[in-house]
């Protein structure tokens, strides 16, 4: 957009960041959904984050959408439009807003600094005007949805498809509330065009491509809910805790349909216990938390690792330590999640990038799980967590597991623990030929699964739990890298810092600098030969959402360094509990390295 | 498909589950241990209960009595220390055709997994534990446990406990255990009644055995041992269904009364939850897994 046209006409647009600024009980996280949901069912990509007071209720929220046709891989540096309901959304979001663009307030509430000509501002009585249209109480109740109305006559969106979404959502209230909300949205829509003549934009249509899958728009933790539905997964056990809480509540909606059940339990170290217990009973089961209750959990996933039990459980993490920054986000719990147990536990880490993989990656854990026996840990964050996408849906069909136990009769061979294979544990109800009945054990243990305290065995054992991952790791395939193969920079990511990164890499391309992305889902073990294309680059830059700590590195960039022994493996990491804005990536990069240098370009 | 109701594969009919088949590996307590006797007298429970051995569950947490999983040849698990009734309580929730018992002791029951205890009695889930209470922490040497008697003398009570013990029948009683009995682990057929009673019970059921550690709390409960001078006072003329008659009964003073404190009926988690899944499978007329997942991502669309 550029804010300098005149005509009435609307200006065709690629990509749009909206940032909704108000407070948290205002319902703007409902019409931002709205936006995201549209988009998504109108084949556009679409981005949304939020930010959610810690407080019990009330407190400044914003809710940002970025919509548009091409791909969207990360919330916006900067606002095109920015709606303020208050004076402090105003004043805490105007800096936000990029010169050129809009900027709607309401007049009730805003007066606008008079002699900031960055933006074209338009004040509207945002409350009077709903209040006037809903009628009746002086509550400004709906504010959202004139707001939303008024959007919809702003980017021309689809009033059917956004009408229908309203109504699906209050659809199950009393008539009131949809005829209220309507009320609300036709007002914001009929506006007077006065005043807005500046502010009239058409997204690009997107194209669709020939029988590609319809969209589906989804946040972050639902799509990971409904990947581990796909994968079997029917029993689980969790105690509530911000951001991970709304995983637990829709399994424990959902599972019952499936005739599964999932269990809120009186604290996370039966959460992890109950989760134990599910998947010893044959039944691949899920726990999860947060960091502070993974902390809580370390105990029993060390016996989840020494009695070799398939479990998958989920870390939303938040900023940290302690109780800490809870709607925020962070990537401080990477070494927590390899190396939180005690004794020598190796663990799987995955750590998926954006939504659409939070879904993948809930079937990749599980077949993980299922093959090496073995707890998985998924490392998602509360920016993921919360953040809306739309992306292609999923084969189903193709996907979804059978959750069956497998209660076959075992052999005369079976043994719960053998030193030359893979653990298959036989789950209770199965008979063993042998007659020999297999006890599963968090102490040391022969293959039996007899307590042993010969060294020679815990020296077998400890080989036998470390091997299998090495396995895994060897099956791993490397991940492609994005832009150049070689070159002078490298840029290495896990988790949600995917997209930003990404863009960041575009926007140093463009200045003729080599450089590549190279982005880790399978955390731990990492795939076999990364040291080669770490050696391709001048510079190997990790970037992610922790602290770099007494020693210069983030909790990634140490593992690498620590793993290859690579000296040109360095940080860009930062812990401000927001998400990366692809400038503070770019930025980042040109503080550690000279891109001016003779040579530097390609 | 429905994972909850799994029904048993078709088994060949088995021989009858003697005490033999049931044995295995030797048990590594102390020579005159009273953990040896409460073995022995569930060995006799399953053998009168006859349930299919693939169909047992022994489970424990960590403590002497808590390797008890390690001596009877039936599924079972050595978990963390407090934390087996949770872990336990996922094994029956999840498999109606299995039958779970947990053994443990006083540390790991009332104190490490004194949480569990209370929400297990609570959620009321199907299962049977048994708490080989010896009032004393044994394996790691002599430590005063929640279980000990004020001015018990121990290494980290050298002068005499000072803490005020915990009271096992009040606490179990309290917090809504569906079944509670207590027993003594010189009282073999006692013992077979309570925990044959507690294994047929619908529901959570415990039974608390005073098993005395010959080794560093001898004569602990010689108080309730006949043979020793002790008194084994069994209640009589109670209506277990009666949770205040209970409460007085287990404010006994000291050694107390053995037998059913409370034996009450009221629905198990089991039964509660497999009702849920009932009413949830009924509103979407029993679709199938595919078919319920695909309608969620339509709302998605």
């Amino acid at each position: 957009m550029d804010g300098a046209s005149s005509s009435i006409a609307p200006r065709s647009i690629q990509d749009v960041v909206i940032r909704l600024a108000g407070n948290s009980q205002d319902g703007i996280q409902t019409i931002g959904g709205f936006l995201a949901r549209l988009a998504g069912r109108s084949d556009q990509d679409v981005m949304t984050y939020m930010t959610i007071p810690a407080t019990i209720s009330g407190g400044p929220s914003i809710f940002q959408v970025r919509m548009g046709t091409g791909e969207i891989l990360s919330v916006g540096d900067q606002a095109d439009l920015l709606v303020a309901f208050y004076q402090e959304s105003y004043n805490g979001h105007i800096g936000f807003l990029r010169p050129g663009g809009v900027l709607i307030y309401d007049s009730d509430h805003v007066t606008p600094e008079p002699d900031d000509r960055r933006f074209t501002s338009v004040g509207l009585p945002i409350t009077s005007r709903t209040v006037e249209a809903v009628g009746g109480s002086s509550k400004d109740k709906g504010k959202n949805l004139f707001v939303l109305g008024l959007l919809a006559r702003l980017f021309e969106l689809d009033v059917a498809k956004l009408t229908g979404l309203v109504k699906d959502r209050f659809g199950g209230r009393s008539e009131d509330i949809v005829r209220n909300a309507m009320l609300a949205f036709d007002a914001g829509y009929g506006y007077p065009a006065e005043g807005l003549r500046d502010c009239f934009f058409r997204l690009d249509a997107p194209v669709k491509e020939e029988g590609a899958r319809p969209k589906v728009t989804l946040d972050g933790n639902t799509a990971l809910t409904y990947g581990l539905i796909a994968a079997g997964v029917r029993y689980g056990a969790g105690y509530p805790i911000t951001p991970w809480s709304s995983i637990m509540e829709v399994l424990r909606t959902e599972l019952s349909k499936y005739g599964g059940m999932f269990v809120q339990t009186e604290d996370e170290l039966a959460a992890v216990s109950y989760a134990l217990g599910f998947s010893y009973a044959g039944h691949l089961a899920v726990t999860g938390s947060s960091g502070p209750g993974l902390s809580l959990k370390m105990e029993a996933l060390g016996w989840g690792t020494m009695a070799e039990i398939p479990l998958i459980v989920i870390n939303v993490q938040r900023g940290g330590p302690s109780t800490g920054m809870p709607t925020n986000v962070e990537q401080s719990d990477l070494l927590q999640a390899l190396y939180g147990s005690h004794g020598d536990a190796p663990r799987v880490v995955l750590a998926p990038r954006n939504v659409e993989e939070c879904f993948n990656v809930a079937l990749e854990a599980a077949r993980i799980a299922r093959k090496y026996s073995t707890p998985v840990i998924i490392l998602s964050d509360q920016g993921l967590a919360s953040r809306i996408e739309a992306f292609d849906e999923p084969d189903l069909q193709k996907l979804m597991k059978d959750p069956k136990p497998d209660l076959s009769e075992r052999g005369a061979d079976f043994k719960p623990y053998p030193l030359d294979r893979i653990t298959r544990h036989a789950p209770p109800g199965s008979r063993i030929a042998t007659g020999k009945y297999p006890t599963v054990t968090g102490l040391e243990h022969d293959e039996l699964g007899h307590p042993s305290g010969n060294a020679w065995m815990h020296q077998k054992m400890t080989d036998k739990r470390r091997e299998k991952l090495k396995a895994l790791a060897a099956e791993i395939p490397l991940p492609e890298i994005y832009g150049d193969a070689e070159g002078e920079v490298l840029l290495v990511g896990w988790g949600s810092t995917w997209g930003p990164i990404r863009e960041a890499v575009s926007r140093l391309r463009k200045t003729g600098t080599k450089v590549g992305q190279l982005h880790l889902m399978h955390v731990n073990p990492m795939p076999l030969g990364l040291d080669a294309v770490f050696k391709r680059y001048r510079h190997v830059l990790v970037v992610e959402m922790n602290d770099p700590g007494l020693y210069g590195y983030g909790q990634m960039a140490m593992l690498l360094r620590a793993c290859y022994a690579l000296p040109h493996i360095a940080s860009v990491a930062k812990t401000d509990g927001l998400t990366f804005k692809v400038n503070e990536i770019v930025v980042g990069v040109n503080k550690r390295v000279d891109l001016n240098r003779v040579g530097a370009k390609a | 498909m429905s994972t909850a109701t799994l029904s048993p594969a078709p088994v060949a009919p088995s021989a009858p589950l003697t005490k033999k088949a049931l044995t295995a590996d030797h048990p590594t307590w102390c020579p005159g241990c009273g953990d040896f006797a409460v073995l022995a007298a569930f060995y006799r429970v399953l053998e009168r209960l006859q349930y299919p051995q693939e169909s047992i569950v022994t489970m424990a947490g960590i403590g002497c009595s808590s390797r008890f999983p390690y001596f009877v040849n039936t599924h079972g698990g050595h978990f963390i220390h407090g934390r087996s009734l949770p872990f336990s309580a996922a094994v029956s929730l999840s498999r109606d055709d299995l039958h779970v018992f947990v053994f443990g002791g006083d540390g790991d029951g009332f104190s490490i997994g004194g949480n569990h205890l209370v929400h297990t009695a609570r959620k009321n889930v199907r299962m049977t534990y048994v708490i080989m209470d010896n009032s004393v922490y044994g394996l790691t040497k002599k430590q005063t446990s929640p279980t000990s008697p004020l001015g018990f003398k121990s290494k980290t009570d050298p002068t005499g406990a000072i803490d005020q013990p915990i009271n096992p029948m009040r606490t179990l009683v309290n917090s809504g255990a569906s079944f509670v009995a207590r027993s003594h682990a010189t009282q073999v057929n006692h013992m077979i009644e309570m925990m044959e009673k507690a294994a047929r019970h619908d529901g959570f059921s415990v039974v608390e055995i005073l098993s005395e550690c010959v080794e560093f709390y001898e004569g602990a409960f010689d108080a309730g041992n006949p043979r020793k001078g002790g008194q084994f006072r069994l209640i009589e003329n109670h209506d277990p269904s009666d949770l205040v008659a209970a409460y007085k009964l287990a404010s006994e003073p000291w050694p107390g009364l053995f037998g059913v404190f409370y034996d009450g009926k009221r629905p198990s988690k089991n039964e509660l939850e497999a009702g849920l899944i009932t009413k949830a499978r009924e509103r979407t007329k029993g679709a199938s897994d595919l078919e319920l997942l695909q309608a969620s991502f339509r709302k998605a669309r």
